[in-house]
């Protein structure tokens, strides 16, 4: 589906917990996140933690939009 | 030497009226006991049990869990340890088996992925279970657990499903437990006996043959998608060892929901088909060492831990093959994948059992992830063929359900009573442990 | 009544001559010409070859167009109830033409069935025709003939085509089901031996590979970009109003998020059946950040949220249907000036 959406040539930022289906089915700008159930959340966390968290993968995703790549890009912390 | 013997009773029929007993290949079964010892459980307000024989025109849905009522007759431990019985290491000395006969629970959905049982018609060639007499148990959540909101498209309210599926999973095994106990004196129509030498004896016995390991997957994703080993929820586990006779005491129980096509039942681990294969060649063609066990957990971390550690114990064990079997489908399929490169890449030689999402027009690609190291697979076939099942005359549970659960969708039910649906929708239809002849090219 | 078939053959199964002969030219006879005497016995009366196609493999490789042409005409006039060429074995021109003119009837809507050895490059269209797979030389055909027979005639029947492998047909890309002789577990067992004794295999689902799209230009100017969310984790209102299934979705969600700050527990849920479903209906901003995209937005950091977002069940779905999904909303993004698309997965 990502790669649907970058044909049209839009940058597609993919946000997901299991980065190697991410990388098999071809997406190129990837941010790993928590866990399938919550990928932008942690329910062990109280609300604000867990917000703080979510703006954190969030501003890694924006940065990723800002970065031209090449390649296939998993931006780790 | 790890040896268990199963002793097979052969059930011909199940009676439900006012006592239990196993006599001449009929199981009686007393119902205000079962009731008894459903009920002990405060979240379930009630529940009904029926019986339901192959070709009979019977439709049973929303299917949880199959189980197979076993007893242990000699040796240490009881049946489903750390479930039912205390935990102690079980898989030698004897067990008696209900043989032809199964637990199905049933009753309001947990999730959406609850299945459907036909015991007869063309619904029936795909379930393993209409070739089994089942006693259903249809099972009634207690007014705590129901959803208040009334724009709730289920019936359990969000936070008490874990309650709810504990109960009738529990239900599911106590009863099983019971039912067996009743062979326990009964003398078995035929006896099976599974040996495994440890690692020592097994090099020398057999110092030519290939060694081969059985690498099980374990669905544990999580609420609906979990299995327990020794009473432990696997997704809290590391990879590890078992003797394969284990299994066959019930030590791995599914408190599973994933779509009801590719999830293992309780019937299917203690029935465990790639154990049974590996022994028929254990001795002839190659040297069986055991079964590792693996999850299938949800963050990344995990599945590369797990992964890491099924493919160090087959180069710690110093295996020449293994078999992976997979459970669920989609994001597993990266668990499947990591696992088969790695074990390959140790030297290993693989061969994995999973099914397909190739679409109900069979164009689109089957699996999620792919690796060229996996080259030898087995498929359970496209979990998302269309078929039409016709009406039944007689409905065990509710057909509520058949329109949200996974494989089906709005308008499922038809008025005239027929569903259109996914295989998917039918329990172990395209198993993944190679439990039936179903495939696809 | 049988069915009407027509038969196409090169110049060396019409004994007209081997490579010094290929040069002639299309040829329509009557009746049936050397191998469709076995096809025809096959069929014992159900169809019958009216009529036989005789061309050169060379003039058909140097003047396709021609050749096509003139085929077409004749398959037109005589409007056969079926279509079958060669079997072409491993002769490279002659599986070539059968499979494009096989190709070429086919797009009249009149059904087709070729025949050759799986490295003949005519092999390569599989996915594009019905192709028996065959030995590579002409000794093969006492059993190609048998199994193109039968397979064409259960398509004149209109029977449903079963697996490639019962069939005797290429794997065209099209996973059919069916019911093998042994389970999956011994299945799995036998292959495992034979690969331990690096004896030949045959695995029953070849992984694919996949194609890879040039990465989105990078954006310069987020605090004047527009960016939207997409997800497959299934975020849809509560009581899910368009019933996108929890498994093998047959349909995609298109929804507002105008003037809303945080997907709340009361006005949204996930209809996906994959994963553990009660941490996205407690708080959905779990999968998709509503919340924290409309704080960048407040503060600049984004230019724009857009108003709308898009939603699948990744469950079970068909990779194809998730691709039309994509592909069709893709243009309502570009079409409503969006810069950026953030997909969350679970």
């Amino acid at each position: 589906m990502v790669k649907e959406i970058e044909r049209t040539g839009l940058p597609v930022v993919h946000m997901c917990t299991v980065t190697p289906i991410s990388l098999t089915v071809g997406a190129n700008r990837i941010i790993p996140t928590i866990a399938i159930p919550h990928p932008l959340g942690n329910p062990a966390l109280d609300h604000e933690e867990e917000k703080k968290l979510r703006r954190h993968l969030v501003d890694k995703a924006i940065h990723a939009f800002t970065v031209d790549v090449t390649e296939q890009t998993v931006f780790e912390d | 030497m790890k040896t268990l013997e199963l002793g097979y009773i052969h059930i011909n029929d199940i009676i439900i009226g006012s006592e239990s007993k196993v006599e001449n290949g009929v199981l009686y079964v007393d119902e205000a006991a079962v009731k008894a010892l459903v009920l002990e459980d405060e979240f379930l307000k009630d529940v009904h049990f029926d019986v339901a024989k192959p070709g009979e025109s019977t439709r049973i849905t929303p299917v949880k869990d199959v189980i197979e009522p076993r007893v242990k007759v000699e040796g240490p431990g009881g049946v489903f340890p750390g479930m039912v019985n205390k935990v102690e290491a079980v898989g030698e000395g004897k067990t008696n088996v209900l043989k032809g006969m199964a637990v199905v629970t049933a009753g309001k959905i947990v999730g959406f992925q609850e299945g459907v049982i036909d015991m007869s018609g063309p619904g029936a060639d795909y379930t393993p279970f209409s070739k089994t007499i089942n006693f259903v148990m249809v099972c009634e959540p207690a007014d705590s657990l129901l959803a208040t909101d009334p724009e709730a498209t289920l019936p359990i309210d969000n936070e008490k499903k874990p309650e709810y599926e504990r109960a009738v999973r529990m239900a599911g095994l106590k009863v099983a437990a019971y039912l067996g106990e009743l062979a326990k004196n009964v003398t078995p129509d035929e006896t099976e006996v599974f040996s495994t030498p440890n690692l020592k004896e097994g090099m020398e016995l057999y110092p030519d043959l290939p060694r081969v390991v059985y690498v099980a997957m374990l669905q544990t994703q999580g609420l609906l998608h979990d299995t327990y080993v020794y009473g432990v929820d696997a997704k809290r586990t590391l990879s590890t060892m078992m003797w394969p006779t284990e299994i066959m005491d019930g030590a791995i129980v599914s408190g599973n929901c994933v779509s009801a096509c590719d999830k293992n039942p309780t019937y299917i681990h203690e029935n465990n088909p790639v154990v049974h294969e590996l022994f028929k060649q254990h001795g002839k063609t190659i040297n069986f060492v055991g079964v590792i066990i693996t999850n299938e957990n949800v963050y990344l971390a995990d599945k590369q831990r797990s992964s890491d550690w099924a493919a160090k114990l087959c180069e710690l064990l110093g295996v020449d093959g293994a078999i992976v079997t997979q459970e669920g489908f989609g994001n597993p399929d990266t668990d499947l994948i990591m696992n088969t490169k790695k074990i390959e890449l140790k030297g290993v030689k693989t061969a994995i059992v999973t099914d397909e999402y190739a679409g109900q027009d069979g164009k689109s690609q089957s699996l999620a992830d792919a690796d060229p190291l996996a080259d030898a697979v087995v498929t359970g076939g496209n979990a998302n063929q269309v078929i039409i099942l016709p009406k039944m005359d007689k409905v065990i549970g509710m057909l509520d359900y058949v329109d949200v659960i996974a494989g089906g969708h709005a308008g499922s039910l038809r008025e005239d009573g027929t569903i259109e649906a996914e295989i998917q929708v039918i329990t172990s239809a395209t198993n993944e442990m190679g439990f039936n002849k179903l495939s696809a090219r | 009544m049988s069915f009407k078939v027509v038969h196409y053959i090169n110049q060396f199964f019409a004994n007209i001559g081997g490579e010094e002969m290929a040069h002639v030219a299309p040829e329509l006879r009557d009746g049936l010409v050397g191998p469709g005497l076995a096809l025809n016995n096959a069929w014992k009366g159900e169809a019958e070859i009216v009529k036989t196609i005789v061309c050169g493999d060379s003039y058909f490789a140097e003047h396709e167009k021609e050749a096509k042409e003139q085929i077409l005409a004749w398959v037109k006039e005589i409007n056969p109830d079926f279509f079958i060429a060669g079997p072409a074995f491993n002769a490279g021109r002659y599986g070539y033409a059968c499979a494009n003119v096989a190709i070429a009837v086919q797009e009249m809507g009149i059904p087709v069935l070729t025949g050759m050895y799986q490295e003949n490059p005519g092999a390569d269209y599989k996915n594009q025709v019905l192709i028996v797979a065959t030995k590579d030389s002409a000794a093969g055909m006492r059993q190609a003939a048998p199994t193109m027979a039968k397979l064409a005639l259960k398509i004149m029947k209109g029977e449903k085509l079963g697996a490639s492998c019962e069939d005797g047909y290429m794997p065209n890309g099209i996973r059919v089901n069916f019911f093998e002789k042994e389970r999956g577990a011994k299945r799995a067992v036998d292959m495992l031996i034979k690969k331990l004794a690096d004896k030949p295999f045959v695995t029953e689902y070849p992984m694919p590979s996949f194609d890879r799209v040039e990465p989105g230009k990078a954006i310069k100017d987020m605090s004047k970009a527009t960016i939207a969310l997409c997800t497959s984790g299934g975020i849809v209102p509560k009581g899910n109003p368009d019933h996108i299934e929890s498994s093998s979705a047959s349909h995609y969600g298109e929804y507002s998020i105008e003037g809303v700050m945080d997907l709340t527990e009361e006005g949204w849920e996930t209809a996906h059946g994959g994963y553990d479903p009660i941490y996205a209906n407690q708080d959905a901003d779990r999968v998709l950040p509503v919340d924290v995209m409309r704080d960048l937005e407040k503060e600049g950091v984004i230019g724009k949220l857009h108003n709308l977002f898009y939603t699948t069940v990744g469950n079970g779905t068909a990779v194809a249907s998730a691709k039309a999904f994509a592909a069709e909303y893709a243009q309502k993004l570009v079409a409503a000036g969006v810069d950026g698309v953030i997909m969350t997965s679970t």
